[in-house]
């Protein structure tokens, strides 16, 4: 079999340029509608997908944590020009699911939302989502920086640390974020090295290097 | 409740292979195209990567975005395992160390490896160090067959001439990626030199070979390719091997023992459905076994026998014996020179485009023999955890306005952060020789057994001096390749209270030598065909029969041996031997 052959193989139409790049969407398409009812994917084992499916259905954060998350994951990555917010890319239900996934992040989460709000009643009488734009930038200020944080601030240094991973895989492996990125492969092609334009941007002669 | 009645088949096969991975997966195909009625048994699933593989899917196709939290290198990856198997543990003496790595389903091993094909050399066979032990084969015996697989499988590569880095029978190598052109000027200008990788992906189509499809370049192979680009044994050696019509697959079948008749001989082997938890026993003229290098160690060491009282082929007491895996360390950071950089695809093969042959004269060194390095980076599909390290690093550089940045932040300028080192990481790896010694090994643990009752294994491995000062050559040689490229250095150099960075034994997945090959029957378990030295009829296909591995991938001499192995099987059976 040759590639045009094997793109065959992969039930897309046929092989040409700006075809192949239409065509990794039929592809997806194709691969979709052969998961089972339930949304069990082809490759994933029974176990894994009765565990996925029951972490699925569980719930771990309250409405008001869940809430103080969005809030969080929108500062951390707000709309722009390019794309849209971590919650339009829906984060908050990621890190719901991650928490599930992987519960020694339960305590840090749980027990950082809480120490975000106790910081934010002592300085401003009210709970972090209920604060102004003005006062939660002022607080998450003082923890989204490690270096220049102040003694005391530590835990909420590491929690927003975690907060900040768990915001950018959320949004950077959503659809929105993954356009965002400019991640253009995942669709049959041919490799040929190093386009020419970028070769000589980096200096670099011929493809081999 | 399931009665205890233990189903006999009636049927006796020419050969049993326990086993579908690169060893078991080859000799199957060997033996059922000549003719042979072969009972395969596999521990694991069926699995067909036309079917059953996650290529071209998606990072929000998984509600864990590909994180390693069930499969250890992420929910896209084809291997169904990891170094923990829920109801299958093993124990370590107290005070070593090793973790252990199966994948249960059909294929083995080979559904999830990096496809990184090199062979061993003249000096690995017959090692000039004076440290580590010859094997009882030239690599001029074992030519031939490692030609035979370039033919049958295929390889992509370059011919250079080198010594002790035999060039093979390429197909077109992919040219490569522009972070690797950076370590391709760098690492020459440390004097480490870097040459096109050797990866089984058939980057053209391979002269008489039917039924497999040509590399599209998705860099995917270790989910498993759709159409047969790549080499599994699945794909090119069992299912193929099935279509024959003499080779049997059993699936979920969890060999217990190899069983012996009176006179020591193998006669067949009883397994239980991981399943059904049924028990059976099949009978065959030929057992060979393929389990992985410590699985096949501990199926042994359980068949016990009046013949064999220390287990199946162990009368030298050497089964588990001289276990070695590779060893690896490895070094990251990104270059500014690729921030900011222009987007296009650049997935490539699944393999690696470039990789550092070992280059230099141990005379010189406080190590015996050396490592190669693999290279990694690029625009790569994004995945769970794939942009922590940029907010860890984003005040190293000045940002596009010209600003110096606070390390970490949030909003507008961290999203842009994101983008802007999005594909400048590079990261590279040691794998190098471990030595094998007699006091580095697994047994069976007399106290515990697995969740089918079968006694399971406890591993007593250290590291010591050359693997060490092996591991900080590594880390120095990463340091000046990284520097020389111009790259920004994350990870530090590691001391020697982490041993240098050195992984854990077993963190490489390429361990062997448990059932060791040699002239002696003595101070080896099989001879040089790697048939039992106790019984005639008894054949390891793995890299247990390994002497010595060199800091070549195991897979490629797997699939040399185990040709050589069912060829030398099918010859005896002409004379009558076995």
């Amino acid at each position: 079999m040759n590639r045009r052959d094997s793109i065959k193989a992969l039930g897309l139409a046929a092989a040409g340029g700006a075809l192949l790049l239409d065509s990794c969407n039929q592809a997806n398409k194709a691969a979709k509608e052969t998961a089972t009812a339930d949304g069990k994917l082809p490759g994933v084992t029974d176990t894994e997908h009765a565990r996925n499916s029951r972490l699925a259905a569980e719930q771990f954060f309250t409405g008001h944590e869940l809430a103080t998350i969005a809030v969080l994951a929108d500062i951390i990555i707000p709309a722009d020009e390019i794309s849209g917010s971590a919650t339009q890319a829906g984060v908050p239900d990621f890190i719901e699911f991650m928490v599930k996934d992987i519960p020694s992040y339960q305590t840090p989460m749980r027990g950082g939302l809480k120490w975000l709000d106790v910081q934010s009643e002592r300085r401003y009488g009210a709970v972090f989502v209920d604060c102004g734009k003005k006062e939660q930038l002022t607080l998450v200020d003082e923890i989204a920086y490690p270096q220049k944080a102040k003694p005391g601030m530590e835990p909420g240094v590491a929690f927003f640390s975690l907060m900040r991973n768990l915001t950018a895989s959320g949004f950077f492996t959503s659809e929105i974020g993954v356009k965002d990125i400019g991640y253009v492969g995942n669709r049959p092609g041919v490799w040929d090295g190093v386009p020419q334009d970028v070769l000589k941007e980096h200096g670099f002669t011929d493809a081999w290097g | 409740m399931i009665s205890y009645q233990i189903k006999e088949s009636p049927e006796v096969y020419d050969a049993i292979v326990v086993g579908s991975g690169a060893g078991g997966g080859m000799t199957g195909y060997v033996l059922a195209n000549a003719g042979l009625k072969v009972l395969m048994l596999e521990a694991g699933p069926f699995f067909d990567p036309a079917k059953d593989t996650m290529q071209l899917r998606w990072p929000w196709e998984s509600p864990r975005r590909g994180a390693g939290t069930i499969r250890p290198f992420g929910d896209f990856d084809a291997a169904y395992g990891g170094w923990e198997l829920d109801g299958e543990p093993y124990t370590r003496t107290a005070g070593t160390e090793f973790e252990w790595f199966r994948a249960r389903m059909l294929g083995g091993r080979t559904n999830h490896w990096g496809r990184i094909s090199l062979r061993m050399g003249p000096d690995d066979f017959k090692p000039k160090d004076g440290v580590t032990e010859a094997w009882p084969i030239t690599y001029e015996e074992v030519k031939p067959y490692y030609d035979r697989v370039d033919r049958m499988i295929g390889i992509y590569g370059t011919v250079e001439g080198l010594p002790n880095e035999p060039d093979g029978i390429f197909l077109k190598p992919p040219k490569p990626r522009l972070n690797e052109l950076y370590i391709k000027r760098g690492a020459q200008k440390a004097g480490v030199p870097v040459i096109t990788g050797r990866g089984s992906v058939l980057t053209e189509a391979l002269p008489g070979v039917e039924g497999r499809g040509t590399c599209f370049y998705c860099g995917q192979c270790g989910r498993a390719c759709r159409v047969y680009g790549d080499f599994s044994s699945s794909s090119c050696l069992v299912i193929p091997a099935m279509k024959t019509g003499n080779l049997k697959v059993i699936d979920h079948a969890m060999v217990r023992e190899v069983l012996t008749d009176n006179q020591g001989l193998a006669s067949g082997v009883s397994y239980v459905n991981t399943q059904t938890l049924q028990e059976y026993t099949v009978r065959g003229k030929v057992v060979i076994v393929g389990a992985s290098a410590c699985e096949s160690a501990r199926l042994l060491l359980n068949s016990r026998s009046a013949a064999h009282p220390g287990g199946l082929g162990n009368s030298s007491g050497l089964v588990g014996r001289y276990l070695h895996d590779s060893t690896g360390a490895s070094a990251g950071g990104f270059l500014p020179q690729l921030l900011d950089r222009k987007r296009y695809n650049e997935d490539g093969v699944g393999s690696v485009h470039i990789y550092s042959p070992w280059w230099l004269d141990n005379s010189k060194l406080n190590f015996p023999r050396g490592y190669h390095i693999e290279y990694g980076g690029g625009l790569h599909m994004p995945s769970y955890g794939f942009l922590d390290w940029v907010p860890g690093v984003n005040h190293l550089v000045p940002a596009k306005d010209g600003q110096q940045r606070e390390q970490g932040g949030y909003g507008i300028g961290l999203k842009e952060d994101y983008r802007r080192f999005y594909g400048a990481a590079v990261g590279m790896a040691g794998r190098g020789t471990a030595l094998a010694r007699y006091d580095n090994y697994c047994e069976i643990d007399p106290s515990r057994v697995d969740k089918y009752g079968i006694p399971v294994l406890r591993f007593h491995y250290r590291w010591a001096n050359e693997e060490v000062e092996q591991a900080k050559h590594m880390q120095e040689t990463f340091r000046e390749v990284l520097h020389e490229m111009g790259a920004t250095v994350t990870s530090p150099m590691p001391g020697p209270e982490t041993l240098y960075g050195l992984e854990a034994p077993g963190k490489i997945i390429h361990e062997g030598g448990t059932t060791r090959m040699g002239d002696d029957p003595r101070k080896s378990v099989l001879n040089k065909w790697c048939q039992s030295h106790d019984c005639r009829n008894l054949f390891v296909v793995d890299a247990g029969p390994f002497v010595q591995q060199g800091d070549k991938n195991l897979t490629w001499t797997i699939l040399a041996l185990s040709m050589r192995t069912a060829e030398y099987i099918l010859e005896q059976r002409n004379k009558l031997n076995v």
